[in-house]
């Protein structure tokens, strides 16, 4: 296919706005439309569930384009209408209301939606966390009682944040999970118990092991719950953070394969002149041979810039090592790679219990991903490791050292 | 170019690092950036503006000079 002349991207947040970047500072000229259904111009989300709920940035911190920037796009920017369905043969983007608005290459860069609690989310109290809006309602209802007590469900890396905030405002915060440690899908059960450790010593009581099985209310505002193992918690705010599905819903009858997301082959393209980028793609990361979707900041960028080029015609392969990092209390931990359940652990620098050190994660026979827990420098350094898929038996106890200096306390499982 | 270098946004994620070592490093206390080099030489632009667009936390700023 020739070089679009008319490129539609729908979602207009980190991928979104990455992909129309891209596009621009990459020549194209042609039309250019920028379709999202929240009403604020495009913000970055990682702040929200730290500095923004923590109450130490106000909302301006975080836009991702000044409004000059924005306009200098030359984009036709549909804010605040959302898309509603979506005709690959003609080659057309409904959107809410009937409108329709043509393309030739499309960009679905819709993110995620966050899950809900069956009976919980028409009370007053009861939170989620994605947007701007959801984060500042959740601030205002931690301020609005000193002493509140907070219930978080769901100690991923999204509840295990909220918790640190609203611990750091002093508030009485109960986590509850039905996994036995927090963050397990994460990073698996060793690092998991480290986030649990933490979160207690910083004074969350821990709820792991149990679910919830419905709430308590007074005038329409929570109260408390009941957990599974029937304990009665009082609650005045709750945080509900149980995972997120990739937003898709408009996309029904389209025709794309719909299953974890928007499944894409290795170059990001769902269909002809269709591509996705950021939380709501799968695609087939010819890196570690194997389908992904991520929900991972870094991703939406890089995804999208990738995706930029293979709608100008480049049609290279997306295949790079992922990064994520996520910041609770004092610890800054942060990732590359992937994270299998059934993953064996080394630590190549620091110790486990000294809040400093990095680790890797090997899966048959290959190191798949690097963590590292307060050591920001020397993590980069062993990134390389993961490029290389470097071969497990490497690493493990051996006079050929990887880089000079590294402790290794061996094989954890 | 004009490098500037927010540090106050930095999440010491080291992407400007692997994108623009000669430009970019990391503290060791706590991986915040550090600028090398406000005034990168031509043959350094790429890399510089690919570490300001990947950036998570925008904290690296551009300007023609
Ligand atoms: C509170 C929070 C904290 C985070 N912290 C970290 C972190 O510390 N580290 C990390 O690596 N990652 C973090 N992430 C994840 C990171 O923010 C996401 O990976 C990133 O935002 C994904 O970008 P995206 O553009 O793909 O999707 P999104 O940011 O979800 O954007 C999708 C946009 O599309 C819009 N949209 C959806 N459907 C439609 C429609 N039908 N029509 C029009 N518009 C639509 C949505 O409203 C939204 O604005 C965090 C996420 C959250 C929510
Ligand atoms: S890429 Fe950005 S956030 Fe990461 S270390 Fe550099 S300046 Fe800091």
């Amino acid at each position: 296919m020739s070089t679009p002349r008319n490129v539609v991207i729908v979602g207009a947040s980190v991928a979104g706005l990455t992909a129309a970047v891209t596009l621009r500072t990459e020549g194209y000229d042609g039309r250019l439309t920028l379709i999202g259904d929240e009403p604020h111009t495009p913000y970055n989300r990682p702040p929200l569930s730290k500095q923004i709920l923590a109450g130490t940035w106000e909302p301006d911190r975080i836009k991702l384009r000044t409004d000059e920037e924005l306009s200098a796009l030359d984009a036709r920017l549909l804010f605040g209408s959302s898309a509603s369905g979506l005709d690959t043969a003609a080659r057309r983007v409904v959107l809410d209301g009937g409108a329709s608005v043509s393309y030739d290459a499309l960009v679905i860069a819709t993110g995620v939606t966050p899950n809900s609690l069956p009976g919980a989310h028409h009370l007053a109290g009861v939170h989620l966390l994605r947007t701007l809006d959801d984060a500042l309602a959740l601030r205002a209802d931690l301020r609005r009682k000193p002493g509140a007590r907070v219930a978080v469900v769901g100690a991923g890396f999204l509840g295990s944040e909220a918790a640190a905030a609203a611990r750091r405002m002093r508030l009485d915060v109960t986590m509850i999970d039905p996994r036995p440690v927090p963050m397990r899908r994460q990073f698996g059960d060793r690092i998991a118990a480290l986030v649990g450790q933490l979160h207690k010593k910083n004074g969350v009581s821990m709820r792991c092991g149990t679910g919830v099985r419905r709430f308590f209310e007074s005038g329409g505002r929570v109260t408390g719950l009941e957990l599974t193992d029937d304990t009665l918690l009082d609650a005045d705010v709750v945080v509900v953070a149980i995972g997120a599905a990739p937003a898709i819903g408009w996309l029904a009858g389209s025709g794309l394969e719909l299953r974890n997301g928007v499944e894409c082959d290795p170059t990001c393209r769902a269909a002809p002149g269709v591509y996705a980028a950021g939380d709501v793609a799968s695609w087939h990361n010819n890196h570690f041979g194997c389908r992904m979707r991520l929900e991972h900041r870094l991703n939406a960028t890089e995804q999208a810039r990738a995706v930029a080029h293979n709608v100008l015609g480049e049609n290279q392969p997306f295949a790079p090592v992922p990064y994520f990092w996520t910041d609770q209390y004092d610890a800054h931990i942060q990732a590359y790679g992937i994270f299998p359940a059934d993953a064996e652990l080394a630590v190549l620098h620091g110790e486990l219990e000294g809040g400093h050190f990095v680790v890797a994660y090997g899966h048959r026979g290959r190191v798949v991903g690097v963590l590292g827990w307060n050591s920001p420098c020397e993590l980069r350094k062993l990134r390389q490791l993961v490029v290389d898929r470097a071969p497990w038996a490497s690493i493990l106890p051996a006079p050929q050292a990887v880089w000079p200096g590294r402790h290794l306390s061996a094989s954890l499982r | 170019m004009q490098v500037t270098l927010h540090q106050d946004k930095c999440v010491a994620s080291g992407q400007c690092v692997l994108a623009a070592q000669d430009v970019f490093d990391q503290r060791d206390k706590d991986g915040l950036a550090v600028l090398l080099d406000d005034r990168p030489p031509a043959e350094l632009h790429d890399d510089v503006r690919h570490a300001a667009a990947v950036c998570p936390a925008l904290a690296i700023a551009l300007a023609d000079s």
